[in-house]
């Protein structure tokens, strides 16, 4: 009986509990193993505890060289995507045009498409074009798929914002350039922020479209899926636990810095 | 920022219109206007939602390009200026804090832009002047309305505008918060002397707060004066309703005789004088008489023969009353007008003025005015077309 009322006080806990770890148990496995000593290649079967991947993560042929490639591209098309997105979502939001509407659909279709005929797609134009498949065309595809997700994030904040604010701001000596620069791209930045991290995300672990427009140029996603026709190296495990980490850190420092400015303010 | 420098520097603060207009599409929110408000003189633009006032105030403030006309700051023709380049300011309806910034930073905006560095003796005064010293490092969600609103003014009037406008300043705060900003607000006028340019449709803050008041109507200036001008001498029938509550007796034109006009209505005779009908009077024309309901006193029929002569009288019989403390309110039917409204100050109170007694409603000659009779009687009461008090004036 006290076990019943216990369990009825603490269900909404237990349940929010199991669903996190549902969400969050795969990132324990990969943990996990990254500190396996697999026996054979297949690191699928936990055998005994052992830190030698962590102490020479590059120990793989290729896999940091993908690594590095992997960040480059996210990085660039990362600023690409937001640069561009950017400016399509103020454009949507504060100007009327012709097709506006048109265009204002047209943006999300890309999210819409399924990835593999979008991936053959580019594949067929770059190599209509006569294209060299490498780093530009990866980058060009990854910019391509990551604008309309900017846009998206962009778009909902700059429509919440009040458009009083920028003549606020001119009633009060600024020009165009300081409006922008001092009230509008601060309240905006909530929203690029979302838009970049999540191009960032998107580009860094794409695959489908990566794969069809590389050429023979290898991505980590690529490594991954390709060292595991083989054999899976620990040293994945390691890089997957620690960008898991990075980003938590990252999550967590901003939170603390918030939140001693919070209290600095009040 | 040189440029600013030069604005501000230009001698005079009177803002002047000429032929002022603003047309959207088929759609004209202002009609040609011209308006002069003074130096130094607290302004309110007074008008329903929708008649032209908020345009009005931008186009001063450079917010809104007039499509005819131009705007004068003093000697200076500003019509072409941009807003930054305007030495007037505004205090926004619903503000327009600026929400990354705390109230510190908010206050001293306009005067970084304009590239003073040592700010911070200005900001904290200005600060001190609306009492929010101590909410300098707040940010605006965390104040309260009101307090918001004095950072409005603070971040505006720290700028020493030669204007300031006020698009509803007190809309958005409730009754008890507003009366306690108006005066406030007429304080710091009073205090820095600038002028002050105030759009409200409520008549009431109107009357208390500004020296002059125009009131607009669709876009044009109905009538301009002082709160007491308008009052006591409304020229149309939205002025006399817009403004308190008026009672109108449709009238005919029985004789003239010097100054005085006696007028004829249902078998009685009122007189109004001829300097207060702002419509002309021809013998056998109609004329609009109107009375404000407290000029107006209320005598039982049976002692009607105490009411001294020379007063205008109309009979009636009493249809409804409410007591309200300092005054009671009735309402009579009367030959000439179904709901004459009349408040009676309770001094003496007469026990027989209940709902259903005869009585003689007499007033002073003096309290009458006259208007042209072809206008609707019910232009600018609550209800009728493009009057809506309650709700705020959207912002174009």
């Amino acid at each position: 009986m006290a076990f019943v009322n216990w369990f009825k006080r603490n269900v909404v806990v237990i349940a929010g509990l199991l669903t996190l770890a549902y969400l969050l148990l795969p990132n324990v496995v990969v943990t996990v193993f990254s500190f396996n000593r697999p026996k054979g290649r297949f690191n699928y079967q936990w055998q005994e505890f052992s830190t030698d991947a962590w102490r020479d993560p590059c120990g793989v042929s290729g896999l940091c060289e993908s690594l590095g490639l992997s960040l480059q591209i996210a990085f660039w098309a990362t600023l690409g995507a937001t640069l561009l997105g950017t400016m399509i979502a103020f454009a949507l939001v504060r100007y009327r045009f012709r097709a506006r509407g048109a265009v204002n659909s047209l943006i999300f279709l890309p999210m819409a498409m399924p990835e593999v005929v979008m991936a053959a797609s580019l594949l067929t134009l770059f190599l209509n074009m006569g294209a060299e498949l490498g780093f530009w065309t990866i980058l060009i595809a990854h910019i391509m798929f990551c604008l309309s997700f900017v846009v998206v994030a962009v778009k909902a904040r700059v429509m919440s914002m009040d458009p009083r604010l920028e003549q606020a701001a001119q009633d009060l000596y600024a020009g165009p350039a300081q409006t922008f620069l001092r009230v509008t791209l601060p309240i905006a930045a909530p929203g690029i922020a979302a838009g970049a991290l999540l191009a960032f995300a998107l580009s860094f672990d794409d695959f489908i479209i990566t794969n069809f427009t590389a050429g023979s140029t290898v991505t980590f996603p690529m490594f991954v899926w390709g060292s595991a026709q083989r054999g899976t190296p620990v040293q994945i495990n390691v890089i997957g636990t620690a960008m898991f980490v990075i980003a938590v850190l990252l999550v967590l420092v901003s939170m603390a810095v918030a939140n001693r400015r919070k209290r600095q303010k009040a | 920022m040189k440029t600013t420098e030069e604005t501000t520097t230009a001698g005079g603060g009177d803002v002047r219109l000429t032929g002022i207009s603003k047309t959207y599409g088929d759609f004209t929110a202002v009609h040609p206007l011209d308006l002069t408000v003074p130096e130094g003189s607290f302004f309110a633009l007074l008008g329903a939602s929708g008649c032209g006032k908020t345009t009005t105030l931008r186009m001063i403030a450079g917010l809104e390009e007039p499509t005819a006309g131009t705007v004068h700051l003093g000697d200076q023709d500003v019509t072409a200026l941009p807003p930054y380049k305007r030495p007037v300011n505004t205090v926004f309806q619903s503000y327009a804090l600026f929400p990354h910034l705390d109230i510190y930073e908010n206050v001293a905006f306009g005067l970084r832009r304009r590239g003073i560095k040592s700010v911070k003796k200005q900001v904290e005064e200005m600060l001190e002047l609306v009492q929010l010293g101590e909410q300098a490092r707040k940010k605006p969600h965390q104040l309260s309305g009101g307090q918001q609103q004095r950072v409005a003014v603070a971040r505006a009037l720290i700028n020493h505008p030669k204007v300031l406008l006020l698009d509803e300043p007190l809309g958005a705060l409730d009754l008890k918060l507003r009366r306690q900003m108006q005066l406030e607000l007429k304080r710091i006028q009073t205090e820095v002397g600038i002028t002050f340019v105030h759009v409200t449709h409520d008549q009431e803050e109107a009357m208390t707060m500004a020296d002059c008041v125009a009131v607009m109507n669709a876009g044009r200036v109905e009538q301009l004066g002082t709160p007491a001008d308008l009052y006591e001498n409304p020229r149309t029938t939205f002025v006399a309703n817009f403004l308190g509550t008026s009672n109108f007796i449709e009238a005919e034109v029985d004789s003239t005789s010097g100054d005085d006009i006696v007028l004829k209505a249902g078998g009685g005779k009122l007189v109004l004088h001829r300097a207060r009908a702002s419509a002309p009077a021809t013998t056998g024309g109609r004329i609009l008489a109107g009375v404000r309901p407290e000029k107006i006193s209320l005598t039982h029929a049976d002692d009607a023969g105490d009411i001294p002569d020379g007063r205008n009288r109309i009979t009636g019989r009493i249809t409804e009353s409410s007591f309200i403390g300092v005054s009671t309110q009735f309402v009579v039917d009367s030959p000439v007008c179904s709901d004459f409204e009349v408040y009676v100050q309770n001094i003496d109170r007469d026990a027989r003025l209940v709902p259903g007694a005869e009585v003689v409603l007499h007033w002073n000659p003096d309290h009458t005015f006259g208007l042209d009779a072809a206008q609707s009687l019910l232009a600018g009461t609550v209800g009728s077309a493009g009057v809506e008090t309650a709700e705020e004036e959207v912002a174009r």
